[in-house]
């Protein structure tokens, strides 16, 4: 039994692996789909974070006075919007995946897998672009970097997972029950504020940091402040735990993905 | 030779009714402690029951049978893209199934970007599209609009574009659901011709289609499936003959007459129905090009008449005039007609007609043709199934023409002897061909 659980592992992944230009089409397609017949183009994708960082300094940082760890709040805030809006506007797209393409599901097979992780990865683009905003602010603001700056691969790939993760499952299920769709933006908006995206974890009081730390989105706007502004506080412990999660949302999403997959055909 | 598609005691079980329950309905489910409850039958499908089959390398198999036999399902689990409920199935070599033409197209990309974008769905690697591209733009004959999105194409454009990428595929084995139902007779026949060549290189094809026809010429053997089990596994001429008698069992075909608003006449007699019978005398639902068929009018007759006179003419649906023909033409004259119900018949060798349809007025008049008793116009619709009447392993349709004549083409003239005349002729025309310049 267990054998045969490695086998189908090793099968899957060398299945998506054989399947891995088609996921790049895909891929490609969302993204030339994405911008076509709009006039900004690709500029879209540095306009929705710098609109949200601008209404969120202005709201929070300006009226508030929002506390930001000795780093300018628009940083502050940009540095954890940029995981957050890749997150955030991925699941969103991804849980449709396979509604919207039923024709091919219906039609014709690949491995349902890669339509939620060719949302994934065209996401990746736009976030790519937005990072380039933050760059510019950093240098804008002089801030320092610090050696940790060479673990940032590591946050992205965390990011990834995390919403690969709650992708496939939400993309899975979404298959057999429509409301996710109508779920999902109050899902988003609650999870935006329950994550200290822009508040510091500091303003939480200590004794409700454990609860935080059930939150994988913590560890993932975290690690990248940890990476990349200077002198951040990071309480190893419950970033740990979060951050941990992550790998059990990713195993979870793909686990719950592959046992419902075989029957997406039937009831799409 | 051995297995290219296996198919071991398949079934396939569908579940009816509420298929998607939403989460509201899961909840109030568990409000109301349904799990507590025994749960109500659910109401079940088999499309398929118990299917064992198996194809050969380089065996092209037709899968024929009525509309929700189970003939899709079976395609779909071979292509992997549904699962079955018990049994399994086993596949030697690169398949690629074609279930629809087209699958995956993106209305805003180019008539390029699709070909990449279905190539790679199909399964074709990116470096081999690239390739053939040349290739899969001029077979399409969308040059002019390949930089176009193809939300701009027509469904006739979509269609040319999404076989063309099909017909460039390189599979060991094919498996083809109906994709002839689409499309205009010019892009059917390249269809046909695409997959002949496939067979010609020894590919093995698995071919679901309603076009009887096409499934004699293009399979030696052929596999009938009815209510989700295989009813007939064999020749295809055995299997199709066998299946389109069964055909004719179900309804018995009478053209019914009486509710026709568009007639004319006294009324002395009239017409209650046509049917259409095979010399036999059974009725037929399915008339194909050289088939021999019975005309048998039905009347009644309500007053005596003297040497009445029967008719029908026929139209192509274009309006032409086929043919008219009467019992006078013939020199046969009725002299009087039993009162109450009857029949007459006329009866066709060779029905020299190719696949269309055809609309029948019928008739019956006096002597002269000047008294009419009875006129229903354009009463009956006969549809003329394609075939291959001249039997050859080539299928006549309506786009050869209306009708086919019996002929033989003889080419004793073309040994050797005659080349000077050959090429006689073949200056002949080339002459005719500067002269029109």
């Amino acid at each position: 039994m267990a054998l045969d659980r490695g086998r189908m592992r090793r099968d899957f992944i060398a299945e998506f692996w054989r399947y891995r230009e088609l996921l790049y089409f895909f891929a490609w397609r969302d993204i030339k789909v994405r911008y076509r017949q709009a006039l900004l183009g690709t500029s879209w994708a540095v306009i929705q974070p710098l609109f949200n960082m601008l209404l969120f300094a202005g709201v929070f940082g300006k009226l508030a006075h929002m506390p930001s760890n000795g780093i300018p709040y628009p940083v502050f805030s940009y540095c954890a919007l940029l995981p957050w809006t890749y997150f955030s506007v991925v699941i969103g797209l991804a849980s449709n995946s396979l509604i919207h393409n039923h024709t091919l599901i219906t039609k014709v097979y690949f491995p349902r897998v890669l339509l939620p992780t060719g949302t994934a990865l065209a996401g990746l683009l736009d976030f790519a672009i937005a990072a380039l905003l933050l760059v510019a602010m950093m240098i804008y603001y002089h801030l320092k970097v610090s050696w940790l700056l060479l673990l940032t691969p590591l946050a992205v790939l965390l990011m990834v997972m995390l919403t690969l993760g709650v992708s496939m499952f939400l993309a899975a299920i979404s298959v057999r029950y429509r409301d996710v769709k109508y779920v999902l933006p109050f899902l988003i908006q609650l999870l935006l504020f329950a994550t200290p995206i822009i508040y510091p974890v500091t303003m939480v009081p200590k004794r409700f940091r454990p609860i935080l730390a059930l939150n994988p989105c913590w560890g993932m706007v975290d690690s990248f402040r940890a990476c990349l502004l200077p002198n951040q506080p990071v309480d190893f412990k419950l970033i740990g735990v979060s951050i941990g999660l992550t790998f059990v949302v990713f195993a979870g999403g793909l686990r719950y993905f592959r046992k419902s997959e075989k029957s997406f055909a039937d009831i799409i | 030779m051995s297995a290219a598609i296996w198919v071991e005691k398949l079934s396939k079980q569908y579940k009816l009714g509420h298929a998607n329950p939403t989460l509201r309905d899961r909840i109030s489910g568990m409000m109301k402690l349904d799990f507590l409850r025994k749960k109500p039958e659910e109401e079940t499908l088999w499309a398929l029951r118990d299917v064992s089959l198996s194809v050969q390398h380089g065996e092209t198999v037709g899968i024929i049978g009525r509309n929700g036999a189970g003939k899709s399902t079976l395609l779909k689990i071979l292509s992997k893209i549904t699962y079955p409920t018990y049994g399994s199935t086993g596949i030697d070599g690169r398949v690629i199934s074609l279930l629809e033409v087209g699958t995956g197209f993106h209305d805003e990309l180019t008539g390029r970007e699709n070909i990449y974008l279905n190539g790679s769905i199909l399964g074709m690697p990116k470096k081999e599209v690239k390739r053939q591209l040349d290739a899969i733009v001029e077979f399409s004959g969308l040059e002019k609009f390949i930089d176009t999105p193809i939300k701009r194409f027509s469904s006739g454009m979509r269609l040319r574009l999404g076989f063309a990428v099909a017909a460039h595929l390189n599979p060991d084995i094919l498996i083809v659901d109906e994709v002839l139902a689409v499309g205009d007779a010019e892009f059917q026949k390249k269809c046909l011709d695409t997959i002949q060549k496939l067979r010609a290189s020894a590919r093995t094809i698995l071919f679901v289609s309603h076009n009887l026809a096409a499934v004699e010429n293009l399979c030696e053997r052929c596999i009938w499936i009815d209510h989700g089990e295989v009813h007939m596994d064999g020749k295809s001429q055995t299997v199709i003959k066998d299946y389109m008698g069964s055909m004719r069992e179900s309804t018995a075909v009478v053209v019914d007459l009486e509710g026709t608003q568009n007639r004319r006449g006294n009324g002395k007699i009239r017409f209650q129905g046509l049917e259409f019978l095979s010399p036999e005398g059974i009725s037929q639902k399915i008339i194909r090009a050289g088939d021999p068929v019975v005309m048998r009018f039905h009347y009644c007759v309500h007053e005596p008449i003297a040497f009445p006179s029967f008719g029908f003419r026929m139209h192509t649906e274009t309006g032409a005039l086929v043919t008219e023909t009467s019992t006078s033409h013939h020199g046969i004259y009725i002299p009087a007609v039993a009162l109450g119900p009857g029949y007459l018949d006329l009866e066709i060798d060779c029905l020299n007609l190719l696949a269309a349809k055809y609309t029948i007025s019928l008739w019956v008049t006096d002597q002269a043709g000047g008294l009419v008793y009875d006129n229903v116009e354009n009463a009956v619709i006969l549809e003329v199934d394609a075939a291959n009447p001249y039997g050859s392993n080539f299928v006549i349709d309506g786009r050869f023409g209306i009708v086919f004549f019996p002929q033989k083409w003889n080419l004793v003239g073309m040994s050797g002897r005659s080349e000077h005349s050959l090429s006689s002729s073949v200056d002949l025309r080339e002459s005719l061909a500067r002269d029109n310049k």
